[in-house]
């Protein structure tokens, strides 16, 4: 009971927090509070319902690959190269029509999983082999992801609209979604790619000899590398794993409504970072995950009808950002506490037995 | 004696590093004559290259103090986009100096947060730093909606029509220079047009970062404070059993850091360009960052570095620069091939080879091509810098307490 | 120039721990004391009252005839006391003179004056340190005068120096001795605490020994010998041990021949070692602390390399093999720090049963955790070896010290191991446990189970061994039959005097 408080009071104490904040900027800003408060907290319509639904499955998808990264104690801030490299392979290759019909969807993700894996295996052989920071190699990837996308599109793509993009997915191998609420969009068939990366994320951590070793890892380097598991060997295929995911990312958007790749018109920026926050908001754990993201996929769904009070619709971005500082904070704060009451019990219990083992070193 | 031997070291030091400064040149001048691409150093493409260079070396400047003390500060390109609505508001309003002041107080306001969170909760420095940055892009976007939009010369995610600060000409130093620059000489005239660059509309802006980055190196190295703030960044469990007030400093050293990325904000929105845009930064918080790391977490390092990476941001920013991308490839493999002699020689054989291939993969690239997509000018800070961390991790040497937690009473 | 303390009765007590007790001490003005006693003899207890890092519960320190409380090391330092810990405190990456004024930049500003103030000590106490090095440059030796340096700088009159020799080389050790002649002909004191007793004869004016927390006697380093020394440090009475029968068999279970391991700076952390367990046979390693106990754990269990040698487990060469490989074999492994190396605190304890165990059954099947599997066997050791919990759910960090023990030994008990390798496996652990982890040690060794064991703990090695090989310096020094050893002998061979 009062691990589950321990678990839920500090996301929901960072999202009130995070609110109120918002609010303040809000007020110095000369905007209406109110009108803020109402218009988020309204029942979103179907059509903002359905790109709820369609951005949390890129959200949590993005969330799993981080969280992967933070489970096993590395910080895979290249979510974002990933699957900017990985979603520009997978266009190309899906949009060439090399595989034919419902196939080319299965291959394509696949492509886009060797593609993200194969990128994000830099960072962790940087690591284990020159001593490379994964978060500095990663920023520097970012960047580097970007520019080599626009460029290969440029020079191999073709002209759409004003810009350029990879050609589109054949027809035969764009999937129906789901069209839950009529009148409003389909739900990007795809989505379920976001389920099965739950499913999986799940398995793999909890069921497996491999995901006990991942989290050891993460938990107690020390203790890792005493119970026998090869410490780098798991940087470089945890990060692969990590980044495999975060090729997946934008997947059911390109099947579900692009159908093309080019930055920035066809494509969707900032997946990457919204994931490590997503995960961070979550605890790593998988409803934790869901739920930010859900969370996330609301408050970017409302915002665009706060254009409507006059209120930019950025300020969520606010929000998001002061959550994720929020939730680490809550989240460390409880940690100390409890690790402050565990060590009382202990002295307590220990003056209990009144075990007078005279120890100067023993004592600290 | 020792004095001596330190002296006569110091000496060495400065020696080396001008006969560097000289080769450099030489190598850069030898290769416009070889290539024939002019304006590699005409006073313009510098002046260009020495506008691209002082955001990023605010940024890196400010990466420098934080990370001196211990705190790793991801967030500078979120403070640095603070900095740039921060000028742009307060210039608008109250004149340039406001501007300036108000982009530092907006960037200070971002490093306040970041302290906050890692100083006192203890949270981590890159989780910390990654919110900043969404919160300062959302800040900034909302801000400029809320405050620009409906202002003459402002739009919801933009605002021109302010003042900027200064600049400064020496007449006849400027117009010499310029007419030796000119006539393309040998050395001569890649000289003559760095000293163009910097006597023609000088920005007092510039001059201040400059001012800066001697502040920082003589703060940091030559004060009793400075001297403190490092020993956060080396060794906070010792500092502390000596009496230092590890927490204020850190304080310190990340609100100052904070600063200077504001004043790159500013530097942006009122000398690189007269106009507000909601993103303006485009990453030089992170570039800063590179440059610091390529600089080894020293001033002059971080100086060097800026100024490399503000050549090739410079360079891309330049009209039909295809050419004069293609004739940097000849100049990047002729430093390459020098590095690799140089690893040769210090028998790091396995450097070597790995260096001489990627230098030969550049002078073949060269010979193949005559062009070469800008696309990859902008990506050169960031090449490079993985470069430098994969082949010369082991020299590069950062605060050996940087970005590990620290709480009070953790020594003895 | 001089300093006179004394300590007079202090006390400090830990919640269930008294680590002092009616502690007395006298340090004349310009002289060596040393302070020799085992490890948790309450030495550092009593070094961190006089620095003024904890309060004492009774007892007064007087200084110059005055009495004096100290609230903090800074109190220490303006009265002339200055430490020297035994882990450095200084920073890499600054230089020598950095490293000393900080902190005290008002003394001499941080510039050329402090220099000029910094060559001059290091003269005249022969240092030889050269002001603007960067600290990462220098050996340890050179470290630790950087310490020192900064002591004085300070204008300490009484210097305390914790174990200053346990990271030294023997010819290391005599530069530091010239080093403090020259200091107390100078007419400052030294606080000189050590377990070695050749040194302590060698430097020490006066000599006060302390076990079980307080002062059981001084010595005059002029008259009293090693083995006098030995015996106070460590007790006249031994256990006698335990009479049972013995197991050892010829079967040879792990074998070391010529094992030599060496540290990142080339140095040999452990020299030639040749050792063999046979099954049914307890080897207990003996040794003051920092001697190659460590390194001889680790490079069995195939945490570090050897640099040399071979080491051959059932017949098998495992010298090179992985940890895993290793433990795969069928060795269990006891790690000296139980909250780093042996748990993960905050997986419940059916998780921390598969840790160390991950590629046998009955804690998964396959590729796959078999939760259920590691539930029950986790329930198995929580009633076999007594482990005191609610549950197997909960986590290993709620568990008190000698619990978490118990389980980790049963742990690695499990599933019919042929060698246990055990790091200290009753440190920290209260009577009760001890007592039962010993228990659960010899009933193994009778199903044949070979155990190499180091500790620290007399008590253990002589009731559970039925070898003892000493260790000093990494070499393998001496081999003592628990039932007839004395302490002396022990004691002069752990600390380098006449090997039996």
């Amino acid at each position: 009971m009062k691990r589950l408080v321990y678990a839920i009071a500090p996301p929901v104490v960072a999202v009130v927090f995070a609110l109120a904040a918002t609010c303040v900027v809000i007020a110095i800003s000369g905007g209406s509070v109110g009108a803020f408060l109402s218009t988020i907290f309204s029942v979103p319509n179907d059509r903002i319902l359905v790109n709820i639904v369609n951005q949390s499955s890129l959200l949590a998808i993005s969330g799993f690959a981080a969280a992967i990264g933070f489970r096993m104690g590395l910080f895979n801030i290249g979510v974002e190269g990933q699957y900017i490299v990985a979603s520009c392979a997978a266009a190309f290759f899906g949009g060439s029509g090399l595989v034919p019909g419902p196939l080319n969807i299965l291959a394509t993700l696949v492509v886009a999983v060797l593609a993200g894996a194969a990128y994000a295996s830099i960072a962790g052989i940087l690591k284990v082999t020159r001593g490379v920071s994964e978060v500095i190699s990663a920023i520097m990837l970012n960047y580097i992801a970007l520019t080599m996308a626009g460029y290969l599109v440029q020079r191999y793509g073709v002209k759409a609209g004003y810009t350029y993009a990879t050609k589109d997915l054949p027809l035969s191998s764009q999937p129906l979604g789901f069209a839950i609420l009529p009148g409003a969009n389909d739900v990007w068939a795809l989505t379920i790619v976001a389920a099965a990366v739950a499913v999986g994320y799940w398995f793999l951590l909890s069921r497996t000899r491999f995901g006990f070793d991942l989290r050891t890892t993460g938990e107690s380097p020390t203790a890792a590398l005493a119970s026998g598991i090869g410490v780098k060997k798991m940087v470089v295929i945890s990060m692969a794993l990590s980044g495999g995911v975060a090729g997946l990312v934008w997947m059911p958007a390109y099947f579900g409504s692009v159908h093309r790749f080019g930055v920035p018109e066809n494509f969707q920026a900032g997946l990457g970072f919204a994931g490590l926050a997503v995960a961070l908001l979550g605890r790593n754990r998988v409803p934790g995950i869901i739920l930010g993201a859900v969370l996330f996929a609301y408050l970017a769904g409302q915002s665009n009808e706060l254009q409507r009070d006059g209120i930019a619709k950025q300020v969520v971005d606010i929000t998001q950002g002061v959550v994720v500082l929020a939730v680490v904070v809550a989240y460390e704060i409880v940690r100390r506490r409890q690790s402050r009451v565990e060590r009382e019990q202990v002295s307590e219990e220990l003056a209990a037995t009144g075990a007078a083992a005279p120890s100067g070193e023993g004592a600290r | 004696m020792s004095d001596q031997t330190l002296l006569a070291r110091a000496r060495t030091v400065r020696y080396t590093t001008i006969v560097l400064a000289l080769l450099a040149i030489l190598t850069v001048s030898a290769v416009r004559i070889v290539t024939g691409a002019d304006r590699l150093t005409t006073p313009g493409t510098l002046r260009q290259a020495l506008i691209a260079a002082c955001p990023i070396l605010l940024a890196g400047l400010g990466g420098l103090w934080a990370e001196r003390a211990g705190i790793v500060n991801i967030g500078l390109e979120g403070q640095m986009l603070l900095g740039t609505w921060g000028a742009a508001f307060f210039a608008y309003h109250h004149g340039p100096v406001a501007g300036i002041l108000g982009a530092a107080a907006m960037g200070l306001l971002g490093g306040l947060l970041h302290a906050v969170a890692t100083v006192t909760f203890g949270v981590d420095h890159i989780i910390s730093g990654v919110a900043l940055n969404i919160i300062g892009l959302g800040a900034v976007g909302f801000l400029a909606k809320s405050f620009f939009d409906g202002l003459p010369g402002g739009g919801p995610r933009n605002l021109s029509g302010y003042g900027t600060p200064p600049t400064i000409t020496i007449p006849g130093v400027s117009d010499g220079a310029r007419s030796v620059a000119e006539q393309h000489w040998f050395l001569v005239s890649d000289v003559a047009a760095a000293v163009a660059a910097v006597t023609t509309n000088l920005s007092v802006l510039t001059i201040l970062v400059i001012v800066l980055v001697v502040v920082t190196a003589w703060v940091l190295w030559r004060t009793p404070f400075g001297l403190r703030l490092r020993s956060c960044g080396e060794n906070p469990q010792a500092a502390e059993t000596l009496g230092v007030n590890v927490y204020l400093y850190k304080y310190v050293a990340v609100l100052i850091s904070g600063g200077f990325a504001g004043l790159g904000g500013a530097y942006l929105t009122m000398v690189s360009s007269s106009s507000f845009t909601v993103g303006q930064t485009g990453g030089r918080g992170y570039i800063g960052l590179a440059a610091m790391i390529f600089g080894n977490w020293r001033p002059g390092g971080v100086l060097t570095g800026s100024l490399m990476f503000g050549y090739a941001d410079g360079l891309s920013l330049l009209p039909d620069n295809g050419p004069l991308v293609h004739a940097l490839l000849l100049l990047v493999a002729v430093f390459l091939l020098a590095y690799a002699v140089l690893k040769f020689r210090a028998e790091e054989v396995r450097t070597a080879v790995v260096v001489a291939i990627i230098a030969l993969g550049a002078l073949v690239w060269y010979f193949t091509t005559t062009r070469v997509p800008t696309a990859f000018t902008g990506m050169t800070p960031y090449v490079i810098t993985l470069f430098v961390l994969s082949v010369a991790s082991q020299r590069l040497r950062m605060p050996a307490a940087d970005g590990k937690p620290y709480r009070r009473g953790s020594a003895g | 120039m001089t300093i006179e303390v004394e300590l007079t009765g202090i006390g400090k007590r830990f919640p269930g721990v008294i680590a002092n007790h009616d502690v007395s001490l006298h340090i004349r003005p310009g002289t060596v004391h040393a302070l020799i006693g085992e490890n948790g003899a309450g030495k550092s207890t009593l070094m961190k009252i006089l620095y003024g890092v904890q309060p004492a519960d009774d007892g007064t320190i007087s200084v110059d005839g005055s009495v004096r409380t100290f609230a903090s090391p800074t109190d220490a330092i303006e009265v002339g006391i200055g430490m020297v810990f035994q882990h450095f405190m200084l920073a890499d990456n600054l230089t020598v003179l950095e490293n000393i004024v900080l902190g005290a930049e008002k003394l001499h500003g941080i510039g050329d004056r402090a220099r000029a103030r910094i060559r001059e000590i290091s003269a005249r106490f022969g240092f030889g340190l050269d002001p603007d090095v960067l600290v990462e440059r220098l050996g340890v030796a050179d470290r630790q005068r950087v310490e020192i340096l900064k002591v004085l700088y300070r204008g300490a009159k009484l210097i305390i120096l914790d174990e200053p020799t346990a990271v030294l080389v023997p010819q290391e050790v005599d530069a530091l001795f010239a080093n403090l002649r020259e200091l107390v002909a100078d007419g400052c004191s030294v606080l000189f605490i050590s377990h070695k007793l050749d040194e302590v004869l060698a430097i020490a004016d006066d000599i006060t020994v302390m076990r079980r927390g307080t002062t059981v006697g001084t010595a005059d380093p002029r008259t009293a010998t090693k083995h006098e020394l030995a015996e106070l440090m460590v007790g006249s009475e031994l256990p006698s041990p335990e009479t049972s029968e013995r197991t050892v068999t010829d079967e040879v279970v792990l074998a070391l021949d010529g094992v030599t391991v060496l540290d990142d700076l080339g140095r040999e952390r452990l020299s030639d070692v040749t050792l063999a367990v046979h099954r049914g046979e307890v080897v207990g390693i003996a040794g003051v602390e920092g001697n190659g106990q460590t390194e001889l754990v680790e490079v069995v269990m195939g945490m570090l390399r050897a640099a040399g040698g071979t080491i051959t487990l059932d017949g098998n060469d495992i010298t090179r093999l992985s940890t895993r490989g290793v433990r795969e074999l069928g060795v269990g492994f006891v790690p000296e720090d139980r909250h780093r190396h042996g748990l993960v605190l905050d997986f419940p304890l059916w998780e921390n049963r598969i840790l160390g165990h991950q590629t046998k059954p009955p804690v998964v099947k396959g590729p796959l955790l078999n939760p259920a599997g590691a539930r029950a066997d986790a329930r198995r050791i929580v009633e076999e070896f007594d482990v005191r919990t609610p549950g197997v759910t909960t986590s290993a960090r709620a568990l008190s010290g000698g619990n978490q023990q118990k389980f980790i030994v049963g742990r690695e008990m499990s599933g019919d191991p042929i060698l246990l390798v055990a790091a200290h496996p009753t440190r920290g652990v209260d009577v009760g446990a001890q007592a039962a982890i010993w228990d659960h040690v010899r009933a193994a060794r009778r199903e044949g189970l070979g155990v190499l064991l180091v500790s620290a703990d007399l008590d253990e090695l002589i009731g559970l061994s039925d070898r003892i090989e000493v260790v000093l310096r990494g070499r393998l020094t001496g081999t003592f039959d628990p039932s007839q050893v004395t302490a002396q002998d022990l004691g002069a061979a752990m600390t380098g005097g006449s090997a039996a």
